[in-house]
C-alpha cells in the first residue's frame, strides 16, 4: 500500500501565444516559483524535481532537462524527465507523486512546459518515414478520421462539437490564466469558423500556447503542516497501448478504459458521473468530450453526446458534472504542460482555490491526459479529504 | 542610438536533421517489394491478422510475424478527413483528402492521399485503387503510390471493412 501524498502548491503561467519576455528556462522557473510561493516553501525544501515536456523535436532543444536544472534549483539534486507525448504533463505528475508515495522523497517539485512560439509542432509530428506516405497534416489530420467514425457510430447531431467549443471557451473566460478569452463566443461563430480538417473547425481546435505548470507534492506528514489546504491524491494510474494493431479500437481505446477502471477502483468510485464533483479532461478537439465521456464511463457507449447537449458538463448551465471549468485544452494548449494543467486544476477545485471557475463544494475531482495516437493515458483523482 | 537599446529576445536558428533510416528486416522486405510495385503484408501466426506495412511483429499478440502475404492495390475507405489547412513546405495544395485505407487482404489501415475524386462525395466504405507513379520513378518508398482514386465497385458495409479478402470485393 502506497503512502499518502498530496498537492500542497500549484503554480502556473499566464497562457498566451508568445512569451517573448522569457526563455524556456525563465518560463519553467516562473511556474516553479509560483508553486513554491503557493506552498509557502523555498528551493531548499525540495528533495527532487520531475520534469515533463513533449518530444524534443518541438523546440529543437535536445534533453532540455539538463539545461533547466539551474532554473529549477536542482543542481546536485535528483532530477528525472518523463516522456509520454501529449499526455506527458499527467504522467509527470504521477511519476512525481509515486516518488513521494513510495517514500523515496518527502517533497518533490514537478514541472511541465511547452514554448510553442519557439517550436513547430506540426513539423515535429510529421517527420518522413519511407514506409508511409508523407502527408504532413499534423495532429488534426490524425484525429479527424477517428472523430468522423465516432459521429457515424453514435449518430450524434452535427453540432455537439460546436457546443463543446462554446462551453469550454465560456469556462475559459472565467479563468484569467486561459489563453483564449472569448466571453462572447456563439454557436454560430464556431459553426462559421474555417473547416481545418473536416469535421474539425478552427474554433473546435485547441490554440497553440506558451506556458508552464508546476506542483509541489508532499508526503502525509509534510502535507499536514501545509499552510493551505492540500489536495490528497486518492488514485493515480497510467496505461498505454500500441498505436497500430489490427482490430484496435481507436474511438474508445482499451488503454483509456483500463486506466479509468484502475483509478476509480483506487479512489472507491463506482459511478464517475455521480461520485466525482468535477473533471478536467484532455479535450484538444471538441468532439473528444463526448468520446471521452463514454471511454471514461460517464455515459454509456454512444450516449456521451447527450450529456454535452443537456448541459451536464457545463458550469454555466449548472451541470451536475462540469468538465474543464478552467477552459481546458481548447482554451490553452502548451502541449507538454496541458496534462499537468488538468491535474493541477483538479487539485485547485478540491482545495476550493479555483476562484471564478470554482465548482461549488467540490470534494472529489479527476485529472486526465492522453497523448500520441491516443495510446498514452494518465489519470488521477484528488480529494479534499484523505479518504 | 536606438539600435543599441533594442533588446534581442530571440533569433531564428534553423536546424537541419539528416538521418539514415534503418528499416529493419520486415520494413526492408516491404520496401523492396514496393520498389517492384507490390504491396506485401505479414500475417500474425496467432490471430491471423495481416499487417501492412509490416513491422515484424503483431503488437496485439506480442509475437513475431514472418509469413508474407501479397496484397491487392485496391482498398476500402475506413475513415477520412478533408484537409483545408495550409501547411508550410507541404507540396500538396489544400483542400485534399487523407484517408485511412484498408488494402484488400489486409486487416489494418494505413494513411494515404485520395485524389481525382469529388471531396464532398468521399465516404466510409468507398472502394479505391492505387495510382502508381511511372515505373522509372519507383523507389524504396510508399510514395511510389501517388494517391488512391475511387473505383466503380459497390461500397463495403462498415462491419466488413478490414475483412475484405485479397481476391477483392464483389458486393
Amino acid at each position: 500500500m502506497a503512502n499518502l501524498a498530496a498537492v500542497v502548491g500549484i503554480g502556473q503561467t499566464k497562457y498566451t501565444t508568445k512569451r517573448g519576455d522569457v526563455s524556456i528556462a525563465g518560463l519553467v522557473r516562473e511556474a516553479a516559483v509560483n508553486a513554491l510561493a503557493d506552498a509557502e516553501l523555498t528551493w531548499n525544501d525540495i528533495d527532487a524535481v520531475i520534469l515533463g515536456k513533449a518530444p524534443d523535436m518541438f523546440e529543437g532543444v535536445v534533453m532540455p532537462e539538463i539545461y533547466l536544472t539551474d532554473a529549477l534549483g536542482c543542481n546536485g539534486k535528483p532530477m528525472l524527465r518523463v516522456h509520454t507525448a501529449g499526455s506527458v504533463g499527467g504522467s509527470t505528475a504521477i511519476v512525481a507523486a509515486s516518488h513521494v508515495q513510495s517514500g523515496t522523497f518527502r517533497r518533490v517539485l514537478t514541472v511541465a512546459f511547452e514554448k510553442q512560439s519557439e517550436s513547430n509542432a506540426m513539423w515535429a509530428l510529421s517527420s518522413p518515414q519511407p514506409f508511409s506516405t508523407h502527408l504532413n497534416a499534423g495532429a488534426g489530420g490524425y484525429f479527424a478520421p477517428i472523430i468522423r467514425e465516432y459521429m457515424r457510430r453514435s449518430g450524434a447531431p452535427y453540432d455537439v462539437g460546436i457546443k463543446v467549443a462554446v462551453k469550454d471557451r465560456l469556462h475559459g473566460a472565467r479563468n484569467p490564466l486561459a489563453h483564449l478569452q472569448k466571453p462572447d463566443i456563439t454557436m454560430k461563430e464556431v459553426e462559421e469558423s474555417f473547416m481545418l480538417w473536416d469535421p474539425i473547425r478552427f474554433l473546435e481546435s485547441c490554440p497553440s500556447s506558451d506556458g508552464a505548470c508546476a506542483m509541489v507534492i508532499a508526503n502525509e506528514e509534510l502535507a499536514g503542516q501545509s499552510p493551505k489546504k492540500p489536495a490528497w491524491i486518492r488514485g493515480a494510474a497510467m496505461r498505454s497501448e500500441p498505436t497500430m494493431y489490427a482490430g484496435r479500437e481507436e474511438v474508445s481505446p482499451q488503454a483509456g478504459r483500463d486506466c479509468a477502471a484502475d483509478v476509480y477502483q483506487q479512489a472507491g468510485i463506482t459511478d464517475p458521473r455521480r461520485d466525482l464533483d468535477v473533471a478536467e479532461i484532455y479535450v484538444p478537439f471538441s468532439w473528444y468530450e463526448p468520446m471521452w465521456l463514454e471511454n471514461l464511463g460517464f455515459a454509456p457507449e454512444g450516449e456521451g453526446w447527450k450529456l454535452t447537449m443537456e448541459g451536464a458538463t457545463s458550469l454555466d448551465e449548472n451541470g451536475d458534472i462540469p468538465w474543464n471549468p478552467s477552459g481546458g485544452v481548447l482554451s490553452s494548449n502548451p502541449i507538454g504542460a496541458s496534462g499537468m494543467i488538468r491535474f493541477a486544476e483538479a487539485a485547485r477545485q478540491v482545495r476550493g482555490d479555483a476562484e471564478q471557475h470554482q465548482v461549488e463544494g467540490a470534494k472529489l475531482a479527476m485529472g486526465h491526459a492522453y497523448g500520441g495516437g491516443a495510446q498514452f493515458f494518465a489519470m488521477w483523482v484528488v480529494g479534499a479529504e484523505k479518504s | 542610438m536606438s539600435e543599441e537599446n533594442e533588446v534581442i529576445t530571440g533569433i531564428d536558428a534553423p536546424v537541419a536533421l539528416k538521418y539514415n533510416f534503418t528499416a529493419g528486416a520486415a520494413a526492408a522486405r516491404f520496401l523492396t517489394q514496393v520498389k517492384k510495385g507490390v504491396l506485401t503484408g505479414q500475417r500474425c501466426p496467432k490471430c491471423s491478422q495481416v499487417y501492412v506495412p509490416p513491422r515484424g511483429s503483431c503488437a496485439a499478440c506480442g509475437v513475431p510475424t514472418e509469413e508474407e502475404v501479397e496484397l491487392s492495390d485496391k482498398a476500402t475507405v475506413q475513415s477520412f478527413t478533408i484537409v483545408s489547412i495550409p501547411i508550410p513546405n507541404n507540396p500538396i495544395q489544400p483542400p485534399y483528402v487523407i484517408a485511412n485505407l484498408v488494402a484488400d487482404g489486409a486487416n489494418i489501415s494505413f494513411i494515404h492521399l485520395m485524389s481525382e475524386c469529388v471531396n464532398e462525395e468521399v465516404h466510409i466504405g468507398q472502394r479505391v485503387q492505387a495510382q502508381w507513379k511511372p515505373q522509372e520513378e519507383w523507389d524504396y518508398a510508399m510514395d511510389n503510390i501517388r494517391y488512391f482514386t475511387p473505383i466503380d465497385e459497390p461500397d463495403v458495409p462498415v462491419e466488413k471493412i478490414g475483412h475484405v479478402p485479397v481476391s477483392g470485393w464483389e458486393g
